[in-house]
């Protein structure tokens, strides 16, 4: 449904006198099948947002190729237009119409006519429990109504894919919740739903397959459950105060059953090992014996932000 | 035909959305009203007018023009404000025509400064001014052409420039000169050899000369056909440029 090859975009940009060139996007490959629900992932100013631009035929690429829901991005982007939706992060709808207004209007921008685009309006906005509100103004509209009205503005002409940027985000845990049950529905009602996000346990729940991307380039690929499978054994969590996270790092690092270690912004240390159940004594031990006061300890598999980090070397909530 | 409809969607939404909220008719009027009432009076004098009808005839075409001319220059502000709520992108992504964007915003303009025009005209009406109707007609026109231009101007820097901040002096700093320079309050014909030579150079000056020749009666006057040719050859620029800032990414 996306295959992209190549795909490259970078921005100039001006510090005083000089002019640099960023390359947001270096090459990005990506094969996301129909019917699935991709996420992207990646810290701020990793070139999602950029890729997922270009993909939505709003920037243009420098470079690469790429073929969406059948049409080719960079020769025919009014093909592309017609076939997928788009829903932005920051928002789309004009705080004085109204939800009905907003979608009468968008489906008559596809080209559909009135009358077809008011029933798709009502439609939409009894398939997205908008009715109630469907005839007031957007500014009256709480976040969580706003989103719906939106992603409901993406796909009401009926596209193959829709991108959606963030969705949940500055979302309620209800609201957010809600909206996950409607991005697994447009997946059954057909779609290819690509995503980016940066809530791992977002990712984890939500998606087939993700990608993470870092630096303008994709450095990892696959199911969640496959990512988290390729670093294996599980982490042990230690809750240090700060002056004792020091010792206990050194203590630590050269002990042959730990695979990695990271220190935690908030004290203390993530260990991967590839048993827990056998390094908890010994991690316990070592600790005891040198007098360091313990806070906590946990055992966990590896999350998605494991994965993250040992990808790209720091943590997603962190970045 | 697509282009047709395209514009006449856009233009449609935009005017039900300004006329949802219809203060903007007051206080679009309110300011050329005051001009009308508390500045004209002095001119009879001023000017050596023979009567407040004749001050009136070299006036109010000048004060119509002053509203087409920024009444158009700050209609980015409200583009602005769409761009911030996302609504550009959002018809960004759909297919609709580029061109109807903005054509959809610049006739509702249009419009919204002809419903001005005819106020202030009907209210001149009442202090004696008489104008031949084929000569109103062909001076509305000219108006119109002038506010077409000057709010796809506005809403192709709106889109350059993205900010309030930014727009304001811009937008100023460009009107006053060309305010000063086109005989808009006082005609030109006062002004020193140097600054009449300045004047030349400035479009609206044409436009206001030709104006002033209808609401004379003058049709035949060569500055009419002069004034509406110029002013058509920019609008016609003004619009393709904007157009195409609509066409360009946009952040």
């Amino acid at each position: 449904m996306i295959e992209t090859r190549g795909l490259r975009k970078s921005f100039r940009s001006r510090a005083g006198r000089e002019t640099k060139t960023v390359e947001a996007v270096r090459g990005v490959d990506l094969d996301v099948p129909a019917g699935e629900i991709f996420g992207f992932l990646g810290p701020n100013g990793a070139g999602k947002t950029t890729t997922l631009r270009m993909l939505a035929t709003l920037i243009e690429p420098d470079g690469g190729q790429a073929t969406i829901a059948g049409a080719d991005l960079l020769k025919d982007p009014g093909e592309v237009r017609r076939r997928i939706g788009y829903v932005a992060q920051g928002g789309s709808t004009w705080d004085e119409s109204t939800g009905r207004e907003e979608l009468v209007l968008q489906a008559r921008m596809y080209g559909i006519g009135k009358a077809e685009a008011q029933r798709r309006a009502a439609r939409a906005l009894e398939a997205f429990q908008l009715t109630e509100f469907a005839d007031r103004k957007c500014k009256t509209y709480s976040g969580g109504q706003r989103r719906r009205v939106e992603i409901a503005l993406g796909i009401i002409h009926e596209p193959k894919i829709v991108f959606l940027d963030e969705p949940t985000t500055g979302l309620d845990p209800q609201s957010r919740a809600h909206m996950w049950d409607e991005i697994r529905r447009l997946r059954t009602d057909g779609m290819t739903v690509f995503i980016t996000t940066h809530y791992l346990d977002e990712a984890d729940a939500l998606c087939d397959r993700i990608a993470i991307m870092d630096h303008g380039e994709v450095v990892a690929e696959g199911t969640p459950a496959d990512l988290k499978r390729e670093i294996s054994g599980d982490v042990v969590q230690v809750g240090l105060d700060a002056t004792a996270t020091g010792e206990a790092e050194k203590l630590l690092d050269g002990e042959e059953y730990v695979n990695r270690l990271e220190l935690l912004d908030e004290g203390g240390l993530r260990l991967f090992v590839d048993e827990g159940a056998t390094a908890i004594p010994r991690i316990l031990r070592r600790i005891d014996s040198a007098g360091l006061d313990l806070k906590s300890i946990e055992l966990h598999r590896p999350s998605l932000d494991d994965v993250f980090l040992t990808k790209t070397g720091r943590s997603l909530r962190e970045s | 035909m697509k282009l047709a409809r395209d514009t006449w969607l856009i233009f449609q939404r935009q005017l039900h959305l300004l006329l949802r909220n219809p203060v903007w008719v007051f206080v679009g009027v309110f300011q050329p009203v005051m001009y009308l009432l508390l500045f004209a009076p002095l001119l009879k004098p001023a000017l050596g007018a023979a009567t407040q009808a004749e001050a009136y005839k070299i006036f109010v075409p000048g004060l119509l023009v002053l509203l087409a001319i920024f009444g158009g220059l700050f209609q980015g502000f409200g583009l602005i404000a769409e761009l911030r709520a996302g609504v550009i992108e959002r018809s960004r992504v759909t297919p609709v025509s580029r061109l109807a964007l903005l054509l959809g915003r610049s006739l509702r303009d249009v419009v919204s400064l002809m419903a001005q025009a005819v106020i202030i005209t009907l209210l001149a009406l009442l202090f004696d001014l008489r104008v031949f109707i084929g000569d109103l007609l062909l001076a509305y026109l000219m108006l119109a052409l002038i506010a077409l231009m000057t709010s796809a101007v506005s809403y192709g820097v709106a889109l350059k420039v993205k900010s309030e901040d930014a727009l304001a002096p811009l937008m100023n700093t460009v009107a006053q000169p060309v305010l000063l320079l086109s005989g808009i309050l006082l005609p030109l014909a006062f002004a020193p050899g140097w600054l009449q030579g300045v004047a030349k150079w400035n479009p609206f000056s044409w436009a206001v000369d030709g104006t002033r020749a209808l609401f004379n009666g003058d049709i035949g006057n060569d500055r009419v056909w002069q004034g509406l040719t110029i002013i058509a050859i920019l609008a016609a620029a003004g619009v393709y440029w904007a157009a195409r800032q609509f066409a360009r990414s946009v952040r």
